[in-house]
């Protein structure tokens, strides 16, 4: 059947408001008797709390003061584990951790306020690394300093070391990365004993905010109100932070009886809110002569920050993740999130994936280079195929040829001839250009039985004039919610685009389709959408309506999953990618520049073109952010350059040409034939990118940012072990 | 101490009471509720709250509105007639230049200074007009097509 919606580049819902500049967001919002709230944190990374002190110097009398004694129900951030308290009483263990909160209508008053509030700390031992903490020397969290561990086996690797022609080992290292959604933080709050609370803010999953706040004020479902505003961009950022936001603002107003507005500014949401988890990873991997993968023993360690929060689920994406696209019997992934005293590290575009794939994507080539093969040969002689098993056991069904998506990849980017012609260029010149690539996947969905848990639901109903109307948890963050899903409903009921709207996310009118991150709308909620839009297209065939039908989420037929033994069906699909990076060294300033960057993915169907390779090509620039710029500066937990002065992410003049090609395989559990897009295009670049500098200046690299200072610390390095060697 | 300080928004003469130091970017987002403007960093760096102040593109948090005083300002509410649109606001729509839309704001007024001076810009002219503007989303790809396609529909 030919589409008339989906496929096409239809206009993004909510077009006209952005480019108008009349979209609301959380800051927009000034309803009237607002005050402004701040939050007083934590000044150091570990200690007890001995007094807090008010110095004089503003009216204090005119200020609403909220402690951890003002909350009416549990001061916890309720999450996974209820590790992490809302405001810190006691103990602090990490710099910015919220110990009290105060609002004023004047918010010059507040700013000089903020500063005359003194805590006086007694400083406890701190760990500030993740080998510190496997160290054990100073206990931080639990018995161990260690919030999961996951084994993930396969074969019996400690069988084939000795049979084997190569062992190649590796150690890789990623740094934290701050998300940079260019709108801050920020929620409105109204709470009285009546209505209960109301919060209205940029946020990715109302539903976690909802919760959060029913365990904070022991308040049922019904009276707590989540309201989704247009949301500057999050990427990860506003997936559970926002929880403690909102609970400052909803605990500052139902102890002031007024609305508050608490909005971070930049340097607030820097150094306060989650960043990328820092990673280590070790591999070693045993090599047939021929070039085959026979063994892969893989150690990956997140740092986590303070509390649990997240870290548990981002540490199995990146375990599932860490053996990458490839065939191999015997597999080991040990891995462990462990504690630090850093603000808790958090969900990021990617969520484990990027930091695992980025040291493997670094180790296939180094394998290559050891085994004395192209990388792209060898990576042909080991890619899964269909019918091959992944490292937990499960069996791709789905059509996938890797060769040739990688093929398609290094055609377009003219990969074999430059790559001659940069060898001959290159000994003349002090700009040394290179190719490197990656190829890898990204799991669509939740992790393993986690589809099943969440249950998810929406709901379509008609509308007066003849249209359909979505109801789901669903929010739109840029990335394109609205549209696709609106495309969804509009294709399945043969209804005009126009003639289908979305209900603003409001935890009073939608129901829980679950959070919007992992990749998981266009698939697994977009699904939901075609199934209730099939079921009320069926109804209309007899009568008029009205009508509202509600779907809910079914599992796939076959899938299995055991979450002790880690073994199973890990994503009901995976989305697969080969990405070529071009890039020019300058040895005198340690300068990189990406000239040029090719992505072939297959992603199953495209629903809209404009859409996703939007998706795509923003990621990569985040991604190129992560590889070269953005390097977060430590000092005792603490981000020191939390500013966009000193923390740099890519402008219009560091973003090369991209080319984006899309594979288009229909998945058939997916909405319309789509799998998950959001976040590979985060996994690729770095290494890709990495890749190319080490083919450039034939050195090699091990964790980034690669910033120009470590160019050249590698490039002198280099001289020297070239001076010393014998020849 | 508060001043009275007069000024052209999008073509309207105002007055308003208020502090001489307080920021052009609060001045129009609080006192005058055009809320187009955006704020995303505060120093400078970002570009959401880019304005044209007598045809100069600014940063309208680093501008205290005694500098305004007397000045014409252009803001993204005041840039095609009621119910119109400029060419670029379509062209962004059209060609994917906006995601979030927190940058969409400023990176339009930056744009159409740019088309203002120089109407058919090369990739390289967009690039560097526009890179004072921070967007986190896009990749800048499709707002350069915009920009692009934009520059095509000038005469
Ligand atoms: S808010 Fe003015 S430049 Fe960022
Ligand atoms: S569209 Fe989100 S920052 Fe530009």
């Amino acid at each position: 059947m030919e589409s008339r919606v989906v496929g096409q580049p239809v206009q993004r819902k909510e077009a006209m408001a952005k480019v108008c500049g009349a979209a609301r967001y959380v800051d927009d919002l000034q309803p009237p008797g607002v005050i402004h709230g701040a939050t007083i944190r934590s000044a150091i990374p570990r200690g007890k709390i001995l007094d807090i002190v008010f110095e004089p110097g503003v009216p204090w009398n005119d200020f609403v003061v909220v402690t951890s004694a003002d909350i009416p129900g549990r001061n916890i951030v309720s999450l996974i584990h209820d590790d992490q308290p809302c405001l810190a009483s006691q103990i602090v263990n990490h710099p910015h951790e919220p110990i009290l909160l105060i609002a004023h209508p004047d918010e010059d008053l507040l700013r000089r306020a903020r500063k005359l509030v003194r805590v006086q700390y007694e400083p406890l031992p701190a760990v500030f690394d993740i080998d510190s903490s496997l160290k054990q020397e100073t206990i931080v969290w639990g018995s161990d300093n260690v919030f999961k561990r996951y084994l993930m086996a396969k074969g019996d690797v400690d069988s084939v070391w000795t049979e084997a022609a190569f062992l190649v080992e590796g150690e890789y290292s990623t740094g934290a990365q701050e998300h940079v959604y260019i709108e801050p933080n920020g929620m409105l709050a109204t709470a009285n004993d009546r209505e209960g609370v109301t919060v209205w803010g940029s946020l990715q999953c109302p539903y976690y905010v909802h919760n959060a706040l029913m365990a904070l004020f022991g308040f049922p479902a019904e009276k707590i109100r989540v309201i989704q505003q247009e949301t500057g961009g999050a990427f990860g950022g506003k997936e559970e932070y926002p929880s403690i936001i909102a609970a400052h603002a909803a605990l500052l107003a139902w102890k002031s009886g007024r609305p508050v507005k608490l909005v971070y500014d930049r340097e607030e949401d820097m150094a306060a809110t989650t960043k990328r988890h820092p990673s280590r990873t070790r591999h070693r991997t045993a090599v047939s002569r021929e070039g085959r993968l026979l063994a892969m023993d893989i150690e990956f360690t997140l740092d986590g920050g303070a509390y649990s929060t997240l870290s548990s689920v981002v540490l199995s994406r990146g375990t599932i993740h860490a053996p990458g696209p490839y065939r191999c019997p015997n597999v080991r992934v040990r891995s462990a999130a462990v504690a630090t005293n850093a603000p808790p590290h958090g969900a990021f575009r990617g969520f484990g994936a990027p930091q695992s794939l980025f040291a493997l994507e670094l180790h296939i080539d180094k394998i290559a280079r050891a085994v004395g093969l192209a990388p792209d040969e060898f990576r042909r002689r080991n890619f899964l195929e269909t019918g091959d098993s992944t490292a937990t056991g499960q069996i791709i069904t789905q059509p996938l040829d890797l060769a040739a998506l990688q093929e398609r990849a290094l055609e377009a980017a003219g990969y074999r001839a430059k790559l001659l012609q940069f060898q001959s260029d290159n000994p003349r010149s002090q700009l040394k250009k290179g190719l490197g690539f990656a190829t890898f996947m990204h799991g669509a969905g939740f992790t393993g039985s986690g589809e099943r848990h969440l249950q998810s639901v929406v709901e379509l109903q008609t509308t007066a004039d003849g249209g359909v109307r979505i109801f789901c948890s669903m929010t739109e963050m840029g990335q394109g919610t609205n549209t696709i899903l609106t495309q969804i409903a509009a294709e399945t009921l043969g209804l005009p685009y126009e003639k289908v709207t979305i209900c603003q996310p409001d935890t009073a009118l939608v129901p829980n389709s679950g959070p919007t991150v992992a990749s998981r709308t266009s698939m697994i909620v977009g699904m939901l959408i075609e199934r209730a839009a099939r079921e009320l297209k069926e109804k209309l065939r007899s009568s008029a309506g009205p009508f509202r039908v509600r779907t809910q989420y079914r599992e796939p037929p076959g899938v299995h999953w055991d979450d002790e033994t880690y073994r199973g069906d890990a994503y009901g699909a995976y989305s697969w990618a080969a990405y070529v990076a071009e890039v020019t060294v300058d040895i005198a300033t340690g300068e990189v520049q990406v000239d040029r960057f090719t992505a072939v993915q297959e992603v199953g169907r495209v629903l809209n073109p404009v859409l996703a390779s939007g998706q795509i090509e923003g990621g990569i620039v985040q991604a190129l952010g992560f590889a070269l710029l953005e390097k977060i500066i430590w000092r005792d937990g603490s981000m020191v350059n939390n500013q966009m002065t000193n923390y740099i992410i890519p402008t219009a003049m560091d973003v090369p040409p991209i080319q984006v090609l899309f594979e288009e395989i229909p998945y058939e559990h997916g909405a319309m034939g789509a799998k998950g897009i959001g976040e590979l295009p985060m996994d690729g670049p770095a290494p890709a990118i990495v890749n190319a500098i080490e083919n450039a200046l034939g050195i090699s690299l091990d964790s980034i940012p690669v910033t120009p200072e470590v160019i050249l610390d590698r490039l002198r390095d280099h001289v020297r072990e070239l001076e010393t060697s014998p020849v | 101490m508060r001043c009275c300080i007069t000024f052209t928004v999008n073509d309207q003469t105002q007055t308003v009471e208020t502090f001489p130091m307080k920021r052009l970017l609060d001045v129009l987002r609080e006192d005058l509720q055009l809320t187009g403007t955006k704020e995303g960093c505060g120093e400078g760096e970002c570009g959401a709250c880019s304005v044209i102040m007598d045809g100069l593109l600014v940063n309208s948090c680093l501008v205290p509105i005694l500098h305004a005083s007397g000045s014409s300002v252009r803001t993204i509410e005041g840039i095609a007639p009621p119910g119109g649109l400029h060419p670029v606001q379509r062209a962004f729509a059209a060609c994917g230049g906006a995601q979030c839309g927190i940058c969409t704001p400023g990176m339009i007024l930056a744009a159409i200074h740019l088309l203002e001076r120089t109407p058919h810009p090369t990739r390289g002219q967009i690039r560097e007009a526009l890179s004072g503007n921070l967007c986190r989303c896009t990749g800048y790809q499709k707002i350069i097509d915009s920009v692009e396609q934009a520059s095509s529909h000038l005469s």
